[in-house]
C-alpha cells in the first residue's frame, strides 16, 4: 500500500514538472514566433519602400533628363532611321 | 466539584424560560442572510456573468488589430502608380513632461522647432498630435528614447511615383487613406482592405504569452491594374506640356486609346499638380478636363456627317458638292468657310474642312437620323469610366432642333462633348464601323463594339481622314513619319457667357496606322495664343503622341519614311555589312 502511494507521488511530481516545462517551452516558442512576425512586417514595409524608391529612380522624367543633359542623347531624326527587314 | 455533579440539563441558565420570539428572530436573521448570499451569488454568476467575465478578461486579454494595407495602383506593365507605406503619428498625453535634453532630441527627430512642441505640450488638452506622417526610422528612434507620455499610432501615407504626369488619372487619397479623386475614389471599395484581429494574453511586461481562439487574418486591399502605359503617358504628357508652353495656352488634354481592346493607354491634362505635395491646390489644377470639361468640338464632328451620308448611300466618296461662294444663309444666320472653296468632292469637304459642305450634307437628313447617329456614337451621355464628375456633354433632343442648329451641329457647334467622348466616337472609323467601350482597367484582348456604320463606310472615311494629314489637307503637321495616320482638325470659337468670343479651342482627333488601325489619339488645347487652327496647334501634338505610342507598342511601320535620295546611300553599306555579320556569327560559334 505504502509503496503504491510512493510511486503515485513520484508519478504526480514528474507530470507536474512536465506540465510546467511544456508551458514554459510554449511561451518561449510563442515569443520567437512574435519576433519573426515583427520581422516579416518590417521586411514587408522595407520591401514597399524599396519598390517606391525603385520607381522614383526609374521615373521616365528622370531618365529622360539624364539622357538629354548628362549623356547628350536625343531621339533620332526619323529621316535618318532605316527600317530593316519587311521584304527589303 | 466532581464531574458527576455537573448536569447540563439542570444548568441554571437553562432554567430560565426564554421568550420564543427571540429564537425565531435569530433563525430568521440567519436564514435571511443566507438567502441574500445565494441571491447575490446567483446575480453574479448567472445574471451578470457576461459583464464580469469581460471585465475579468480585460485585465489580461488584449484584442490586437492587424492592419490591412490599401491596394496598389499599377500601370499595365505592373509599374507602381500609387502605393501605401506605413508611417507613424506621434502624439502626447497630458503627463508628457520633458526636460530640455529630451525636448531637443524629440524636436530633432520630428524635424520641428522645439518651441513649437513646447507650445503644444503646455496646452491643457489631454491628447494632442505632435506630428503626422513620421517616417518609420525616425519613429523607431523616438520609441527608443522612451519619453514619458509620448505615444505613436500607425497610419499610412500614399506615394505617387508618377507624380504630376498621371495625377488626374490616379487621383489621391485624403485623411485616413480614403480615396478623394480619380481612380483612388472610383475604385475605393476595391482598394480598401479590412483589418484583421487576434486575441492574446499579455503579461505584466506587455509580452504576449498566449494566443486565445483563432485569429481573423487581415484582408489587404485589391491591387488595381490600369490600362495606362506609363511610357505612353509620359510621351503624351510631355507633348501636351510642350504645346501649351509654346502657345501659351490655358489648358489641354490628351487621350490615347487602344481601339482593339478599348483600353485607355494614356490620359493627360494640363494644368496638373503634384499628388505627393498638395499644399497649394486650386480647383483648376484638380480638374480632370478630359472627362469633366465638355466643349463645342468644331470640325472634328464633320467625319460623322460624311459617314452618315456614305452609309445611307446618299453620297459617294467622290460625289460633288458645291461649296461656292463660301457663304450660305439659313434663316437669319449666315454660315461661312474660313477659306472659300468651289466645288468639292465629299472627301475634299473633310480634307479642306468646309462648313458649307458639311451643312449641305446634313440638311439632307431628317434631324432624327442625325440625333440617332450622335447618340449611338455616345454623345450626350457619359462614357462611364467611373471617374468622379464625369459629364456627358450636351446633345439636345432632335424634336427641338431648328434647321440652323442642325446645320451648325454638322460642323460641331451647338453640341458639346468631352475629349474622351470624341476619342471614343472616333473608334468607329478605326474599327470598321463599331464603337468600342472604353476601359480604364487592363482588359483581356479584343472587345466587341456597338455597330453604327457599315464596314465599307468606315473604310472610306478612314481614307478621307488620311487625306486631312496630306500636304493638301488642313493638318499636314499631324503626319507621322513612318506611319500612315489620319484624323480631323477642329478649331472652335469658345462660348463665353453665351456668346462666341475670339478665344479658341484647337483640337485634333485621329487614328493610326491607317492600314491596320490600332490607336485613337485625341488632343485638345484650350485658348492657344499665336496660332489657333487645330492643325497647327493640336496637330503636332498628335503627331508626336501617335508616333511615340506606335513605336512604344512596336506596331510595324506601314509607310516607307526613308527619302529616296537617302535610301540609295544607306542601302549600300547595309548590303556590305550583312555578309560580315554572318561571318562574325559563324566565327563566334553562333547561338
Amino acid at each position: 500500500m505504502r509503496r503504491t502511494n510512493l510511486l503515485l507521488i513520484v508519478v504526480l511530481l514528474v507530470s507536474a514538472i512536465g506540465v510546467i516545462s511544456s508551458h514554459h517551452q510554449a511561451r518561449k516558442r510563442l515569443q520567437a514566433l512574435e519576433q519573426e512576425r515583427d520581422r516579416t512586417n518590417n521586411l514587408e514595409v522595407e520591401f514597399g519602400q524599396l519598390q517606391l524608391e525603385m520607381s522614383s529612380w526609374a521615373a521616365h522624367t528622370r531618365i529622360e533628363r539624364i539622357a538629354r543633359e548628362k549623356l547628350g542623347m536625343q531621339p533620332p531624326d526619323m529621316k535618318k532611321v532605316q527600317k530593316l527587314g519587311g521584304g527589303q | 466539584m466532581s464531574r458527576k455533579d455537573h448536569r447540563f440539563t439542570e444548568s441554571p441558565v437553562l432554567k430560565d424560560q426564554l421568550a420564543s420570539w427571540r429564537i425565531h428572530f435569530v433563525s430568521a436573521l440567519i436564514f435571511g442572510a443566507l438567502l441574500a448570499l445565494v441571491g447575490r451569488a446567483f446575480y453574479l454568476q448567472v445574471i451578470n456573468e457576461d459583464f464580469l467575465q469581460e471585465r475579468g478578461d480585460a485585465r489580461y486579454r488584449r484584442v490586437l488589430e492587424i492592419p490591412a494595407s490599401r491596394g496598389k495602383i499599377l500601370d499595365r506593365h505592373g509599374e507602381t502608380l500609387a502605393q501605401s507605406t506605413p508611417m507613424r503619428a506621434v502624439w502626447a498625453t497630458a503627463d508628457a513632461k520633458l526636460d530640455k535634453e529630451q525636448l531637443k532630441a524629440l524636436s530633432d527627430l520630428l524635424e520641428m522647432d522645439p518651441r513649437q512642441i513646447e507650445k503644444k505640450l503646455v496646452g491643457d488638452k489631454s491628447f494632442i498630435y505632435l506630428k503626422h506622417q513620421v517616417p518609420p526610422e525616425a519613429a523607431a528612434r523616438i520609441a527608443a528614447l522612451k519619453l514619458p507620455g509620448i505615444q505613436m499610432d500607425r497610419e499610412y501615407s500614399r506615394f505617387y511615383p508618377a507624380g504630376d504626369m498621371a495625377a488626374h488619372m490616379v487621383g489621391f487619397t485624403g485623411k485616413e487613406d480614403k480615396g478623394q479623386e480619380g481612380v483612388e475614389l472610383a475604385f475605393e471599395s476595391r482598394l480598401i482592405g479590412t483589418n484583421g484581429e487576434r486575441t492574446v494574453i499579455k503579461d505584466r511586461r506587455g509580452q504576449i504569452v498566449e494566443e486565445i481562439g483563432s485569429e481573423r487574418p487581415p484582408q489587404d486591399g485589391e491591387d488595381i491594374q490600369l490600362a495606362i502605359d506609363s511610357k505612353i503617358q509620359f510621351i503624351a504628357f510631355n507633348a501636351l506640356r510642350n504645346a501649351i508652353d509654346k502657345f501659351n495656352a490655358k489648358g489641354g488634354s490628351v487621350i490615347v486609346a487602344d481601339i482593339k481592346s478599348g483600353e485607355i493607354l494614356a490620359l493627360a491634362n494640363w494644368p496638373t499638380y503634384n499628388p505627393n505635395n498638395r499644399s497649394q491646390l486650386s480647383g483648376g489644377q484638380l480638374r480632370n478636363r478630359a472627362v469633366t470639361d465638355s466643349f463645342e468640338p468644331g470640325s472634328t464632328m464633320k467625319p460623322f456627317i460624311a459617314a452618315l451620308a456614305l452609309d445611307r448611300g446618299k453620297y459617294k466618296f467622290d460625289s460633288i458638292i458645291n461649296c461656292a461662294p463660301g457663304k450660305m444663309t439659313i434663316g437669319s444666320a449666315t454660315i461661312s468657310d474660313a477659306h472659300p472653296h468651289g466645288a468639292l468632292t465629299l472627301a475634299q469637304v473633310i480634307q479642306k474642312s468646309s462648313n458649307i459642305g458639311a451643312t449641305k450634307i446634313a440638311l439632307g437628313f431628317p434631324s432624327e437620323d442625325m440625333w440617332t447617329m450622335f447618340s449611338k456614337l455616345g454623345f450626350g451621355k457619359p462614357v462611364g469610366l467611373g471617374f468622379p464628375g464625369e459629364v456627358g456633354g450636351r446633345l439636345r433632343p432632335w424634336q427641338t432642333w431648328k434647321p440652323i442648329e442642325q446645320a451648325t451641329m454638322s460642323y460641331g457647334h451647338g453640341i458639346s462633348v468631352t475629349v474622351v467622348q470624341l476619342a471614343h466616337a472616333y473608334s468607329v472609323f478605326a474599327r470598321d464601323g463599331d464603337v468600342v467601350p472604353l476601359s480604364l482597367l487592363k482588359t483581356n484582348g479584343a472587345v466587341a463594339g456597338n455597330t453604327v456604320f457599315a464596314p465599307e463606310t468606315a473604310r472610306q472615311v478612314r481614307q478621307m481622314l488620311e487625306m486631312v494629314v496630306s500636304p493638301e489637307g488642313t493638318a499636314k503637321k499631324a503626319a507621322v513619319p513612318g506611319y500612315r495616320v489620319g484624323g480631323k482638325t477642329g478649331t472652335a470659337h469658345k462660348l463665353v457667357g453665351g456668346r462666341y468670343a475670339n478665344k479658341y479651342l484647337a483640337s485634333f482627333v485621329g487614328i493610326g496606322p491607317i492600314s491596320e488601325p490600332r490607336l485613337v489619339v485625341g488632343v485638345v488645347v484650350d485658348e492657344p495664343v499665336g496660332g489657333h487652327y487645330g492643325g497647327d496647334v493640336a496637330g503636332p501634338v498628335f503627331s508626336e503622341v501617335m508616333g511615340g505610342a506606335l513605336r512604344t507598342l512596336g506596331v510595324p511601320q506601314d509607310q516607307d519614311s526613308t527619302p529616296a535620295a537617302l535610301r540609295a546611300t544607306v542601302e549600300t553599306p547595309a548590303a556590305k555589312a550583312a555578309p560580315l555579320a554572318v561571318a562574325a556569327a559563324k566565327k563566334g560559334g553562333g547561338h
